[in-house]
């Protein structure tokens, strides 16, 4: 069979920088002026740092396939979705698609608060790229999915956030192209629409529709996706079935992920403190992918420059929803120690119970700060760790649990009386 | 702050990657890429190719996403006088009170004489489709930088963003056009047949505010300037157009100075045909052929930058 998505020698190269600077014709101009020649020799600046974002990718995907796409922040992932929706253009090699494509990267893309929810179902699905009529049909139906009836006149902006993804989602789901492109979008909305939506989903893959599907969520990877691809700095580490590919991911994750460790350079006051590494470790081992049975320990290593009297570390954490699981801080427990360090290298760590934290990704928020007077230093998500469960868990549902964490409590039933007494009872 | 901090993720320089053969399918036929790509399709087949690949204006695709067309010109509709007092009435308010400040200034102060039209009527003849103008490039030329996030995240054509805004002030215009009756009638103007060309100069200042405006929204999604020097060119280019004074005030040496300005036969064509004055066929015709060299123009530049956008913005 003719492959439905063909796939050959991606590569797209960004430029670094080009997205923060805000660049005006100041500054154009600036650049012209101080370097005529090299502008003109050149055709565009030197010294131009670029990064392949993907490099050389190649795959097929056959028509009814669902496929999964794995990797880590920055494989290269969202560049693939984004240049096979069409919204960039690879620097090299081409795509054929050989059907409708609709893709859904965001959900709710347009959406505007001040719209009923009438015309938001109205406005996102053209956007989306249905037709008015197809939007018309499916109305009664989207309203049913998203349970949001009796609001449909009312501004979106008296939605609850919760509703309003309910009613995005609604409209994304009834989209009916070939190829289906999806990216994270299941972890937005609580976990009983999300299993809908993955519900959703497994039908639309059933009805014979092709999709390509990225998450961090391994365990959705695993229920959906026949087949994988592990992309790793931009190029594809391995395709195959699935399982296959996620017990590699996960194998090998602490191989081919190294510690995160901070550069000492740039930005950063460290005139106080200057931070050496930060690591994630578990069972001993420096990871980027912990069992979420296990406990494991965050460890910073740092020097103190300058003392800072009261001086606490923090942390705060967030799944990839941008959710708050928690905040700890060397406070928690009281630690004069802690407050008063002298100069001196330090490694401080802390460690989050096993059993407690569910499945998919999570982002450190590390900082410094004197309570209540300033904060020494922040840096926003930059650790980010995998929570997965190991595949003979018995406990293999507890990422479908509705609520933020998912626990392992302790739990006692005692027999009371036997069962014919139970039964009198009842009647 | 998330840039606080400079990560980096060190390099793992290992024999791993390469004992990771692919294990699935391989890598697509390399041999025969071309057969592949050529075999009779299902579908349109869609082929994505590299940013050097060629441009053409596919004015077919556009014609496909009319109905995305008409959406965003009913939201831009629907939000423009939301939360606020007067509502629609600021279609008018807006020409109206300019009309009243125009004929206080410059009718009866400055004296500026108006093809002998009461000057009222002849002000708010002129600036009926120069609000619509000013409006449409304004809002055209902010579409795109406002709207992030359809551009990262959804494909269409690119031009719908700039042309919504265009389209919207249509219906401004229309709603501000009513206040000619009551003016025409004060003034005993009677209307002739020229009025039937009336929408023929609605077309034209159509296409010249949408070839405007997406010229510099694409300008606006790089140089961030384009914000601050536009009032300042609206400004100015109104006081190079004939909205408070006629064109007739140049002298004919310089006639053609004014032709330049390819608002000049818009406003002109409009006037002679609410007024049924003899048209100025030459002034017309040079601003319809400018219109469209500026359309022309515009549409390649955006379809040529267009790919850009979405890593730029």
């Amino acid at each position: 069979m003719n492959p439905i998505v063909l796939v050959e020698q991606l590569s797209k190269r960004y430029r670094i920088g080009a997205r923060e600077t805000n660049t005006t014709l100041r500054d154009a101009v600036a650049a012209a002026v101080r370097a005529p020649l090299h502008r003109l020799l050149n055709g565009k600046r030197s010294r131009e740092e670029t990064i392949w974002a993907l490099k050389d990718v190649s795959f097929e995907v056959a028509p009814g396939e669902v496929v999964g796409i794995i990797g880590r922040n920055g494989a290269g992932k969202s560049t693939l979705l984004k240049i096979l929706s069409r919204i960039t253009k690879p620097t090299k090699g081409r795509v054929a698609l050989n059907g409708r494509v609709g893709s859904l990267l965001e959900v709710g893309t347009g959406f505007h608060s001040e719209l009923t929810g009438r015309e938001n179902i109205f406005l996102n699905g053209a956007i989306l790229g249905m037709s008015r009529r197809e939007i018309e049909r499916k109305f009664d139906e989207i309203v049913a999915f998203a349970e949001t009836e009796e609001f449909l006149d009312t501004p979106v902006k008296h939605y609850s956030s919760g509703m309003t993804v309910r009613l995005a989602f609604a409209v994304a789901a009834h989209l009916e192209p070939e190829i289906l492109i999806v990216d994270e979008v299941l972890a937005v909305g609580d976990a009983v629409f999300q299993k809908k939506c993955l519900g959703k989903m497994n039908e639309v893959a059933k009805a014979g529709r092709t999709v390509l599907f990225v998450s961090h969520d391994l365990n959705a990877i695993n229920a959906l996706c026949d087949r994988t691809l592990l992309l790793h700095k931009g190029s594809i580490l391995m395709t195959g079935p699935t399982h296959d590919v996620t017990k590699h991911y996960l194998d090998r994750a602490n191989k081919l992920y190294s510690p995160i460790t901070w550069s000492p350079v740039t930005g950063l006051d460290d005139s106080e403190i200057h931070l050496n590494k930060v690591t994630v470790e578990q069972a001993g081992n420096v990871t980027a992918v912990v069992s979420c049975r296990e406990p494991f320990t965050t460890v910073i290593d740092y020097e103190i420059r300058r003392v800072v009297r009261g001086s606490r570390f923090f942390f705060i954490l967030r799944n990839s929803k941008g959710e708050l699981i928690l905040t700890t801080s060397d406070y928690d427990l009281i630690m004069p120690e802690a407050a008063n360090r002298e100069l001196g290298r330090y490694i401080s760590r802390v460690t989050v119970p096993g059993g407690l934290l569910k499945t998919g990704a999570y982002y450190w928020t590390l900082g410094v700060d004197v309570a209540y007077v300033r904060i020494v230093f922040a840096a926003d998500d930059v650790i980010h760790f995998d929570v997965y469960e190991p595949e003979d868990d018995t406990q293999a549902t507890r990422h479908e649990r509705v609520g933020a964490i998912a626990p392992l409590l302790q739990w006692e039933t005692t027999r009371l009386t036997n069962g014919e007494a139970t039964n009198e009872a009842g009647d | 702050m998330a840039n606080l901090m400079d990560l980096k993720v060190t390099d793992t320089p290992s024999a791993l990657e390469a004992s990771v053969a692919s294990q699935g399918d391989k890598s697509p036929s390399k041999n025969k890429p071309d057969e592949r790509f050529d075999s009779d399709s299902i579908e349109p087949l869609i082929l994505i190719e590299s940013e050097a690949s060629s441009n053409r204006l596919d004015l077919t695709e556009l014609w496909r996403y009319r109905e995305l067309l008409y959406f965003l010109t009913w939201r831009d509709v629907k939000l423009r006088y939301k939360q606020t007092l007067l509502g629609a009435a600021w279609a008018i308010i807006q020409p109206l009170f300019a009309m009243l400040l125009f004929t206080l200034f410059f009718g009866k102060l400055a004296r500026l004489p108006s093809d002998s039209i009461p000057y009222p009527l002849f002000a708010y003849a002129g600036l009926l489709p120069w609000t619509f103008f000013a409006n449409a490039i304004t809002n055209s030329a902010n579409s795109l930088v406002g709207s992030t996030t359809l551009i990262t995240k959804v494909y269409f054509p690119r031009m719908i963003i700039p042309a919504a805004p265009v389209a919207a002030g249509l219906v401004d215009f229309a709603i501000a056009s009513v206040l000619l009756v009551p003016l025409l009638a004060y003034y005993r103007v009677a209307v002739t047949w020229h009025l039937f060309l009336f929408p023929v100069f609605m077309v034209l200042s159509t296409l010249l505010a949408m070839g405007v405006g997406m010229l510099m929204s694409a300008v606006n999604v790089k140089y961030r300037d384009v914000r601050y020097a536009l009032p300042f060119i609206v400004q100015l280019w109104l006081f190079a157009s004939p909205v408070i004074y006629p064109a007739s005030i140049m002298p004919p040496r310089w006639k053609w100075l004014l032709a330049l300005n390819p608002m000049t036969g818009v406003i002109e064509g409009f006037r002679s045909s609410l007024f049924g004055r003899a048209f100025d066929w030459p002034a017309i015709a040079a601003s319809a052929a400018l219109t469209l060299l500026i359309l022309v123009f515009s549409g390649y530049l955006f379809r040529r930058v267009e790919d850009s956008f979405a890593d730029i913005i």
